[in-house]
Order: structure tokens, then sequence, then C-alpha cells
């Protein structure tokens, strides 16, 4: 109950911060992604301004021997940097200057009127699951 | 971004000036919701990761943090309507369905988007993460102004 209900908590938070910070605008996001126009550098405040707060929060964590509500902190098994993350983040990057939606604006956007993030969100789906398919062993995050 | 300001753009000015505002609150809120999620259950507020192993395996938690993006996306579009913006023209299904089968595989490939690698692997100081957003970011900046300048798709 109390892990649902942080979960719910955190991902309000969350759609809220993509909502304010202009992620939900692929416009603000494409403006920011390129350099060979007038360069609008309002979303490296919001990767600065969220990274900020969760340096100090993931510090302060190390401190704990659990979260407050489960046993234990989710185990992250991939250490190295590989060809998976090199490749697979230079496809994502494609993508997400070919439109302007990466994973949680899109989903945002559904709250938002904005008719494009279907077509967008059933073809990541598709994707992901390609993926997911194509190489089975290796996923984390 | 203004470069010279005129008196008749003060106005715009205060606009813009109140949007950056808005833009730095907004990241405040993601990094408090990703400490948030990893303070409460231990897990990382990687929406890539959290939708697909959702599918896969399901999970209450999950659909109620992703629900909760939905919600709380719309939420702030009530109280701030005049935020909820997209400037620039549909790009059309074809470029939508590209840009979405790319950003499926390549998170699921990567081991994660923005929010995974940007927001909480940098906050956890992660080598690894530091280098996929140097990579998704180099590779953004590479389409988007491809796109957009070179080949004069309209923006």
């Amino acid at each position: 109950m109390r892990t649902n209900l942080s979960a719910l908590a955190a991902g309000l938070l969350f759609g809220m911060g993509l909502m304010l910070s202009g992620m939900t605008n692929p416009g603000e996001v494409l403006s920011f992604l390129d350099w060979s126009g007038v360069w609008s550098p309002d979303l490296m405040g919001v990767l600065g301004s969220a990274v900020l707060v969760s340096v100090i929060g993931f510090q302060l964590a190390r401190r704990k021997q659990r979260p407050w509500f489960e046993a234990g902190f989710a185990a992250l098994p991939r250490k190295t940097i590989d060809r998976p993350l090199l490749v697979g983040n230079l496809l994502f990057g494609l993508g997400w200057g070919l439109a302007g939606y990466c994973p949680g604006p899109a989903l945002a956007g559904l709250a938002l009127g904005n008719d494009e993030v279907a077509v967008f969100l059933v073809a990541m789906l598709v994707g992901g699951l390609l993926q997911q398919w194509w190489a089975r062993p290796q996923n984390d995050l | 971004m203004l470069t010279k300001l005129d008196p008749a753009s003060h106005w715009l000015a205060g606009q813009v000036a109140g949007v950056h505002l808005f833009t730095l609150a907004g990241g405040l809120l993601i990094g408090a919701a990703a400490v948030l999620l990893y303070h409460a259950i231990g897990r990382i507020a990687g929406v890539s990761g959290i939708f697909f192993t959702g599918v896969k395996e399901g999970g209450l938690w999950r659909w109620l943090f992703l629900g909760g993006i939905v919600a709380g996306a719309g939420l702030a579009a009530q109280l701030w309507p005049s935020l909820n913006i997209v400037n620039r023209p549909n790009p059309g299904f074809l470029i939508l369905t590209v840009s979405g089968l790319l950003v499926g595989w390549g998170t699921r490939q990567g081991g994660g988007c923005t929010s995974g690698h940007g927001v909480c692997g940098l906050g956890r100081l992660a080598p690894r993460s530091l280098v996929a957003v140097l990579v998704f970011m180099a590779a953004g900046i590479f389409t988007a102004s491809l796109l957009r300048h070179w080949l004069g798709v309209p923006a």
C-alpha cells in the first residue's frame, strides 16, 4: 500500500515537473537540440536542476541500509560501458531529435490533448518489444 | 532566447523570464520525484524501464507511477494552462513512427532514457549513465539540427 502510494506520488510530481519544465512541448525540446539555429538553453536548466536535487538525494541514500517501505534498494546489474549502451543510446538520441519526445514527456502528453503522442507511444512500445525479442538476456533500469 | 531588446519586447522578456522560473521549478520537481521513489521504495525513476518492465512483468506500483505522470501533467496543465503548448508543427505519421521505434528500441538496448540515465544515473554519479547522456544528447542534437536546418523540415 505504502509502496503503491509512494509510486503514485512520485509519478504525480514527475508529471507536474515535466509539464512545468517545458519538456512536454516537443518544440521546446527541439529548439534545445537544434544547434544550427537560435539555441534555446532552457532544457539544460531542467536537467541541471533535476540532477542537482537527485545528486543530493541519491548521495544521502547511500547512508541508508534500506528504503522506507521496501526490504532493499533495487539491484542495478550492468556496470560496464559496453556496446549495447553506446548503440542503444545512439539510436535513442536519433529518435529523440526526430520528433522531440522521450518516454516520460510522451506519456505525459496523453493528458495534454496532444494526439501525436498516441502514434509515438505505440511505435515506442513496438520498438522496445522488438528489441527485447531480439536480445533477450540483458536489460536494466 | 532574445538577443536584443527593444521597448516592445520588454513584455515578452518578462514572459520568457517567467517561463525560465517554471523551467527550473519543473526540474526540481522531477529531481524530487526521482529521490522520493528511491528513498521510499528503492526504485530508479526511469520511465522507459518502468514502462517496459510493467508491460512484461506487471506490478501495480509501476502503473501507478506511470499513471501519476499522466495525471500530474494533466493537473499542471489545468493549473497553468498557458504553459501547455506545442509550438512546432505535427511532424506527421512517418516521422512520429520512426522516432517512436528508435526511442523504444534504443532505450531498451541502452538501458534507460532521459530520466533513468539522465536524472537518476547522473544523480548516482554512474559513469555508464554519463556516457549514455553524452551519446543520446549528441545524437539528438545531430538529428534535430540535420532535419530542421540542413534538410529544411519546418520547425
